[in-house]
């Protein structure tokens, strides 16, 4: 099965470990997500003025080309484009005559009618593969991984696109549960990790960013598993202590370590320090019993 | 100490402003703080998002020189909470779009080195650029 896929600006230039890893677990997974024409940035940020239909463009020069291109839905890693994408496809649902204004700004070239639909890699794993067929991939059990699943905002909120419940996710420790690992949780998964103040106020990043793996550690993770890239940078990268940092790793690497997927092939480092602590069982392919579900 | 506010005299054109840029009827906040409490950064603020809403309503001094609305990162805590279905998020972005407008735009970015500028994701570049642009 094919299904168009938008990567967008941030998993190309700062996060391809979670593209090459989410492109191997689903050609496992017998989907193949092939990367559309011609895409452009989404804007990142869902415009919240009433007057400023320019900033939509983006999204919905995205939307129209996928149609020109004749696919009806497209698929997302990063939890921003899903969001800003989402989001402006609502507003080309609900308010038609923006599209029109665009299209006319655009001398006709962008014509969007608000039929395609956006999914995130998370909705395809959990709504078409199923966790049932995920967990009968397994070859090598997450058993000694105690993971924290960090939601951020950008899956969840406005609760109208997101996609889980905003207040008590529950996807990724669903998927993690699959994998075999121990899902480690706390109110925090859900709270913002500072997002882009991270260009110009570290601080309150830093602070979020403390105390989320605080929480995790505090209730026995070993490592944080996160889908968003951004979110990704400011919690790899912000922690206070760099050489005791807790490993932080997308979804999509954990899923090829539990496949039995070579480490090199996800783009993780093979055999660092961290991950060995982390992930002892992924490198001695045994045949373990699979947990059915995590703690909860 | 006494402090008396006149309400309801003369046109409150900051408030009118807000309401249009937002799309939302600051009325219908009955201040009940649950925006206030569950923001992840209401400590580094210097009004809590409903008492903001407040001093809009009332027409009081010193907003557009409050720091809210720029440590507010749009995360929709409080959109998805409010009782009163009032979208704060779309409040905060219409104050910020108020002083971009009207005092010009302050891209934080010009100000990073060349190395900081590679090392942060295009998205935090973008989204910064964006917030701080009318
Ligand atoms: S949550 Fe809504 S009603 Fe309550 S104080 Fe905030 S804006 Fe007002
Ligand atoms: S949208 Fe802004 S004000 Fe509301 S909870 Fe998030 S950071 Fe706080």
């Amino acid at each position: 099965m094919q299904i168009a896929y938008y990567p967008g600006c941030t998993i190309k230039v700062s996060a391809p470990e979670h593209e090459i890893a989410a492109l191997a677990v689903m050609r496992v997974l017998g989907l193949d997500l092939h990367e559309m024409r011609e895409w452009n940035c989404c804007g990142v940020v869902h415009s919240l003025a009433t007057d400023n239909l320019i900033r939509h463009m983006a999204p919905v020069r995205v939307f129209a080309r996928l149609q020109q291109q004749g696919e009806r839905e497209v698929v997302t890693l990063c939890d921003m484009c899903f969001n800003t994408l989402a989001r402006a496809n609502q507003v080309a649902r609900r308010q038609p005559e923006q599209m029109d204004a665009i299209k006319a700004t655009s001398g006709d070239e962008l014509n969007y009618d608000g039929s395609a639909e956006v999914l995130h890699l998370l909705q395809i794993l959990r709504d078409r593969v199923g966790m049932a067929a995920i967990k009968a991939r397994v070859r090598q059990p997450l058993h000694n991984l105690r993971v924290y699943p960090y939601y951020g905002c950008k899956l969840l909120r406005p609760t109208e696109v997101g996609l889980d419940d905003p207040e008590v996710p529950t996807v990724l420790g669903d998927l993690m549960a699959a994998l075999g690992a121990t899902v480690v949780e706390g109110n925090l998964q859900t709270r913002c990790c500072g997002a882009y103040h991270v260009v110009n106020r570290e601080n309150l990043v830093a602070e979020r960013v403390a105390a989320t793996v605080a929480q995790a550690r505090a209730n026995g993770a070993n490592a944080i598993v996160l889908s968003c890239p951004l979110c990704h940078f400011n919690l790899a990268t912000r922690q206070s202590n760099p050489d005791h940092a807790l490993p932080v790793l997308y979804y999509t690497q954990l899923m090829g370590l539990a496949f039995g997927l070579p480490p090199a092939t996800l783009g993780l480092p093979d055999a660092t320090a961290l991950f060995e602590e982390a992930l002892p069982t992924a490198h001695h392919a045994q045949a373990v019993p699979m947990c059915t579900k995590g703690e909860r | 100490m006494t402090t008396s506010i006149r309400i309801g005299s003369g046109r409150n054109e900051l408030l009118q402003k807000v309401e249009a840029l937002s799309g939302q009827h600051l009325a219908n906040c009955y201040q009940c703080g649950t925006c206030a409490a569950g923001c992840p950064f209401h400590q580094a603020m210097d009004l809590l998002p409903d008492a903001l809403i407040q001093h809009l309503r009332l027409g009081l001094p010193g907003i557009l020189e409050r720091q809210t609305f720029w440590i507010c990162a749009g995360c929709d805590t409080c959109s998805d909470r409010c009782p009163r279905g009032l979208d704060i998020a779309r409040i905060m972005e219409a104050l910020r779009q108020i002083c971009l407008r009207e005092g010009g735009d302050h891209p934080a970015l010009t100000q990073l080195e060349r190395a900081d500028l590679g090392a942060l994701p295009p998205i935090a570049l973008v989204a910064s650029m964006r917030r701080n642009s009318g």
